[in-house]
C-alpha cells in the first residue's frame, strides 16, 4: 500500500510503484479532472502539482509522490484557481476542454511565480500544454486578464 | 449536394407532460410510434426536444453532439430566443439515440458537416415558440385575460403587474392542445441570437468536472487495450496470452476481429499486458506501403489519366490561343486527426440490451454496429453520448470503427468494459485525410482569366462505401476528391476543360477530416490562383476581385480580409503576405497570412480573416472557431504528415506529429460579415484557407513556391525545429 496525500486528503492506495500518477488519481481515486493524452509528457493535459510544482502525472510513477502533496484541477486553492476560471470564463477559452484542466494548473504555476507575466513568459510557461482546438489565443488573453482580476481582488483585501 | 432541411415532411411537432407535471416538446417521428418501450426508460422521452419543468428547469434535448464547436449552448439559444426563457436556469443534454433526433438533412443522427446550425435552425426555434405559446396560453386561461394581454420574458408570463413563472404553468400547458404552425420571431425583436452568449459547458470544463467519455467509470468495469495490427489490413494468425496474464490485474486477454484485447483491472495494467501480448500477425496486404514509393505511383497515375469529372469544348485547342499556361502539381500526404482526447468507448453488454457510453458524432452508426455484432435490434442499443475531447472527423466514422471494436470486445469477453486507445494508437490507427496529388494545366487570357482548365486529381475515395456514397459518388467520382474545385466559379466559367479523378485503393483506410475534401482541395486551388495572378502580373488580390467578380459574397470577405490585414502596406525584407478566399460549408471565407522567413525559419506572425456565414447566431462562438481553425490549418501547413514504412505507420505521438504551440500561435484577427442569409458552416469553414495563405505569404517573403505539405520537409525550411517538447 502506498500513501498519498491528494488535494489534502490521505489516501492509501493499493498500486504498483511504476504506475504514473495520473492513473492512479484516474482509476484508483476517480478523480477524472486530470486528463490523459499522450501518455509521454509531451501535451500537459495530465499537469498536476506536486509540492507546488507543475509536473506531468503520466509520465510521472505513484513512488514519487510519497511524503508530498498532490494537487489536482479538482483541489486547486480558490487563491489560484478563482481569478484563473473567472477570466477563463469571461474569455470563454475552452472548446472541447479537454484540455483545460491541464492548462489552468500550469497557468497557476505561472501566476504564482509571476505575477505580471509578458507574453513570452506565458509562450515560455505554457508551451507544453497543446490545445488541438486551437484556443492559444484566448489563453493568452485569460492570463491577462486573471492577473487584472487578481490584482483587483487584492486591492480590496483588508 | 444540396442541403435543405425538411423538418415538416418527417415529423410533426407534439406536446406531452412530463411526470411530474412539466410540459414536453416533442418532435414525433410518424413511424417511431409504433415502437415498444420495454426494458429501461432513458431519462428523457426519446423523441423530447424541450422540457418545461415544475421546479424552475428548462432542458434542451441536444439532437447534436458538443465537441468543441459549441453546438450545446448555440442550440440553446434558438429554444431560448423564442421561449423567452431565463438563460439561467437553462440546462442542456445530449440526446438519445433515436430516429427523432435524425439530423434534418442527412436522415440519420450524426454531427457533421458543420451542418447542425442549418439542420437545427427552424426546428430548436419551433420547439421554443411552441413552448412560449402554450405557457401564455395557460396564463391566459388562468387570468382569464385575452393572449394578446400576455407577454413573455426571462422565464416568466406578464400580465399587467403580474408576473407568473413558467414553472407555475407547465402542467396546464401540457394539458393544453398542441398548437398548428407557431410564428416564429422577425429578426428584428431577436435578443439573444446574434448577441455574444457565455458557453454553457464553461464551468464544467474548468474545473474537472466535464465528463468526456474517457471518464466514464461503472461497477465492475475493466479497462481494454486492443493489440491491433502493425499494417493495415494485418490479422491475428495466433497469440500467446500467458506472460500478459501474468501481469497484475490483467484479467483477461480475448480475440477480436482484427485484434486481441487484453483486459485489466486499469489503463496501467492493460498496457503493461498489451505489451507484453505476443501476437503473430499476417501483414495483409499493407506489408508493402512505403511512402516514398506514394509519389511516384500518383504521379504515374496522373500520367495515366482517370474518369472525367467535367469534359466541355476543347482544352487542347484552347491552350493555342492563352497569353499564358500555368502548370503546377500540389501534393498533401496523409493526415491523422489527433484530438486531445484519445479515442475510447465503454459496453455493458446483457442478453436483451446493450448500453454504450462514448464521444461519438455517429449514434444511428454506432446503433446499427452494435445491432449487426450483438444480433440486439437497433431499438435495444442504447447510447450515452458524452462531451467529445475534440474530434474533427475522427468520431464521425461511418463504419464506427472504435465502437463496433468495444461491442467485440464486451462481446468476446463477456464483461462491462472500456476500451482506451492510446496517443500511439490514435496516430497509428488510421481512419486518414487521404493523400492527394492534384496536377493543373490552366491557359489564361492576356488579361488572367482562366480559358481552358486541365485536372487531373489522384487520392483514395473518402465517401466509397459510406452512407453517403450514392450521393457523393458519381459515374466512379467521389465528388469529395474535388469537393469545390469544379464547383469554383473561375472553372465553371471555362468553356474548354477536363477534370480527371484516379481513385487508387490503398489498404490505408480514409474517412472524414476536418473540412474533408476542403482540407485539401483549397490548398491547390488557391495556391494556383497565387500562381496564375503572378503569370498575368496582378496582385494576388485584385487578380481574385477579378476571378470573383460575379460572386459578391466572396468579393466582400476578401475586400474586408484585404482591408483589415492592410494589404499592400510595405513589408520588412524577409516578410510576406498571402491571401486566400473560398467557399466552403456554405460559408465564404478569407484569410489573410503574413509571415516572417528568418534564418530559414517561418515566423507566421499574423492572420485577420473574414467570414460570412449567414445569419451570426453566435458571433464569439463563429470567432473563437476561427480561431481555432486557423491554428488547426498552420499546424497541417507546417507540421503534420503521416508516413508509412513497409506498411507501418512511422509517426507515433506529438514528439514526431507535431501540433501547433502557444508559442507559435500567431496575432488572429476575425470579422464576421453581416448577413441575413441562411445560417453557413464554420467548423470547417476556414481551415483550408488557411494553408494556401500561410503557403502563399512564403512565396511572398522568399519567392519560393511551396507544392508540397507539409512545409517541414521543404528545403527551405531545412532549419525549421519541432516545437521546444517540455516534459
Amino acid at each position: 500500500m502506498i500513501q498519498l496525500t491528494v488535494n489534502g486528503k490521505t489516501y492509501e492506495v493499493d498500486a504498483p510503484a511504476d504506475m504514473p500518477i495520473l492513473w492512479v488519481l484516474r482509476d484508483k481515486l476517480g478523480l477524472t479532472g486530470t486528463k490523459f493524452g499522450c501518455g509521454a509528457a509531451q501535451c500537459g493535459a495530465c499537469t498536476i502539482h506536486l509540492d507546488g510544482e507543475a509536473i506531468r502525472s503520466c509520465v510521472a510513477p505513484v513512488s514519487r509522490a510519497v511524503g508530498k502533496k498532490i494537487v489536482t484541477i479538482e483541489g486547486l486553492d480558490d487563491s489560484l484557481a478563482k481569478p484563473l476560471q473567472e477570466a477563463w470564463t469571461e474569455v470563454d477559452v475552452p472548446q472541447c476542454g479537454y484540455c483545460q484542466s491541464g492548462q489552468i494548473m500550469a497557468a497557476a504555476i505561472l501566476l504564482r511565480d509571476n505575477a505580471h507575466p509578458t507574453d513570452r513568459d506565458i509562450d515560455n510557461a505554457m508551451t507544453g500544454n497543446i490545445c488541438r482546438c486551437g484556443t492559444y489565443q484566448r489563453i493568452r488573453s485569460a492570463i491577462h486578464m486573471a492577473v487584472t482580476l487578481k490584482t483587483s481582488a487584492a486591492a480590496v483585501q483588508p | 449536394m444540396t442541403l435543405s432541411p425538411d423538418i415538416n415532411r418527417r415529423q410533426f411537432i407534439r406536446t406531452a407532460a412530463l411526470a411530474t407535471g412539466g410540459l414536453i416538446i416533442a418532435f414525433n417521428v410518424p413511424a417511431a410510434g409504433k415502437r415498444r418501450r420495454t426494458g429501461q426508460e432513458p431519462a428523457f422521452a426519446p423523441n423530447a426536444f424541450l422540457q418545461v419543468g415544475t421546479d424552475n428547469s428548462v432542458t434542451v434535448i441536444l439532437s447534436h453532439c458538443e465537441m468543441g464547436q459549441g453546438i450545446w449552448t448555440t442550440l440553446c439559444m434558438l429554444i431560448a430566443e423564442e421561449l423567452d426563457a431565463n438563460w439561467k436556469t437553462l440546462q442542456a443534454v445530449h440526446a438519445p439515440a433515436a430516429p427523432a433526433y435524425f439530423h434534418t438533412i442527412y436522415a440519420t443522427q450524426r454531427t457533421g458537416g458543420s451542418s447542425s446550425l442549418l439542420s437545427e435552425f427552424d426546428r430548436y426555434r419551433k420547439a421554443g415558440a411552441t413552448a412560449r405559446q402554450l405557457l401564455v396560453q395557460a396564463a391566459a386561461n388562468r387570468y382569464k385575460v385575452a393572449v394578446q394581454d400576455c407577454r413573455t420574458e426571462d422565464g416568466m408570463v406578464i400580465i399587467g403587474d403580474k408576473k407568473i413563472p413558467y414553472s407555475d404553468l407547465a402542467a396546464d400547458a401540457a394539458a393544453l392542445p398542441t398548437p398548428a404552425d407557431v410564428p416564429l420571431k422577425d429578426p428584428a425583436n431577436w435578443k439573444i441570437i446574434g448577441k455574444r452568449i457565455k458557453r454553457m459547458d464553461t464551468p464544467a470544463k474548468i474545473t474537472g468536472k466535464a465528463i468526456f467519455g474517457m471518464d466514464v467509470q461503472l461497477p465492475g468495469m475493466l479497462t481494454a487495450m486492443v493489440a491491433r495490427g502493425p499494417a493495415p489490413g494485418a490479422k491475428v494468425k495466433g497469440y500467446e496470452a500467458a506472460a500478459a496474464m501474468a501481469i497484475p490485474g490483467v484479467r483477461q486477454v480475448v480475440a477480436i476481429p482484427g485484434g486481441v484485447a487484453v483486459l485489466a483491472d486499469d489503463f496501467w495494467a492493460a498496457k503493461k499486458g498489451r505489451e507484453t501480448l505476443q501476437v503473430d500477425w499476417d501483414l495483409g496486404p499493407g506489408a508493402n506501403m512505403n511512402s516514398d514509393a506514394l509519389l511516384k505511383e500518383f504521379r504515374e497515375r496522373a500520367n495515366k489519366g482517370g474518369i472525367a469529372a467535367t469534359n466541355t469544348g476543347n482544352p487542347e485547342e484552347a491552350f493555342t490561343r492563352a497569353a499564358h499556361i500555368v502548370e503546377a502539381e500540389y501534393y498533401q500526404p496523409f493526415l491523422a486527426h489527433a484530438p486531445m482526447e484519445p479515442l475510447n468507448c465503454t459496453v455493458q453488454l446483457s442478453a436483451d440490451k446493450c448500453e454504450i457510453w462514448t464521444g461519438t458524432q455517429t449514434q444511428t452508426d454506432d446503433q446499427r454496429g452494435a445491432a449487426e455484432i450483438t444480433g440486439l435490434p437497433v431499438e435495444k442499443i442504447f447510447i450515452n453520448t458524452l462531451f467529445l475531447g475534440g474530434s474533427f472527423g475522427r468520431r464521425n466514422i461511418t463504419r464506427s470503427d472504435f465502437v463496433r471494436e468495444a461491442v467485440e470486445v464486451a462481446k468476446a469477453s463477456g464483461k462491462v468494459v472500456k476500451t482506451v486507445w492510446t496517443r500511439e494508437d490514435d496516430i497509428k490507427g488510421g481512419m486518414y485525410r487521404p493523400a492527394f496529388l492534384h496536377r493543373f494545366k490552366v491557359g489564361l487570357d492576356a488579361g488572367g482569366t482562366p480559358i481552358a482548365w486541365k485536372q487531373i486529381s489522384v487520392g483514395q475515395s473518402v465517401m466509397t462505401g459510406g452512407p453517403f456514397e450514392k450521393l457523393a459518388v458519381i459515374n466512379g467520382v467521389d465528388m469529395f476528391s474535388i469537393e469545390g474545385m469544379q464547383t469554383a466559379p473561375h472553372v465553371k466559367a471555362v468553356k474548354d476543360q477536363r477534370i480527371e479523378v484516379n481513385t487508387p485503393e490503398w489498404p490505408v483506410s480514409v474517412d472524414n477530416w476536418r473540412a474533408v475534401g476542403l482540407s485539401h482541395t483549397i490548398f491547390a486551388m488557391e495556391s494556383l490562383s497565387d500562381e496564375m495572378a503572378i503569370a498575368a502580373g496582378k496582385d494576388p488580390v485584385a487578380y481574385r476581385r477579378m476571378l470573383y467578380k460575379d460572386e459578391p459574397r466572396l468579393v466582400g470577405v476578401l475586400n474586408l480580409a484585404a482591408e483589415k490585414s492592410g494589404w499592400g502596406a510595405p513589408l520588412p525584407k524577409g516578410h510576406g503576405r498571402g491571401v486566400a478566399v473560398f467557399e466552403a460549408v456554405g460559408s465564404f471565407v478569407a484569410i489573410v497570412a503574413e509571415v516572417a522567413v528568418l534564418n530559414n525559419t517561418i515566423h507566421v506572425n499574423k492572420v485577420t480573416c473574414a467570414i460570412d456565414c449567414g445569419i451570426a447566431v453566435s458571433p464569439d462562438g463563429i470567432i473563437s472557431q476561427t480561431e481555432g481553425s486557423i491554428a488547426f490549418g498552420i499546424s497541417t501547413a507546417l507540421y503534420s504528415e503521416i508516413t508509412f514504412r513497409d506498411g507501418k505507420v512511422q509517426q507515433r505521438n506529438f514528439y514526431d506529429y507535431p501540433m501547433l504551440r502557444i508559442h507559435e500561435m500567431p496575432q488572429v484577427a476575425v470579422f464576421i460579415v453581416p448577413s441575413k442569409e441562411k445560417p453557413g458552416g464554420v467548423g470547417e469553414a476556414s481551415v483550408g484557407q488557411m494553408i494556401p495563405a500561410l503557403t502563399n505569404a512564403v512565396y511572398a517573403a522568399t519567392g519560393k513556391r511551396i507544392r508540397h505539405l507539409p512545409l517541414r520537409n521543404q528545403p527551405l525550411n531545412g532549419h525549421l525545429q519541432d516545437s521546444k517538447l517540455m516534459g
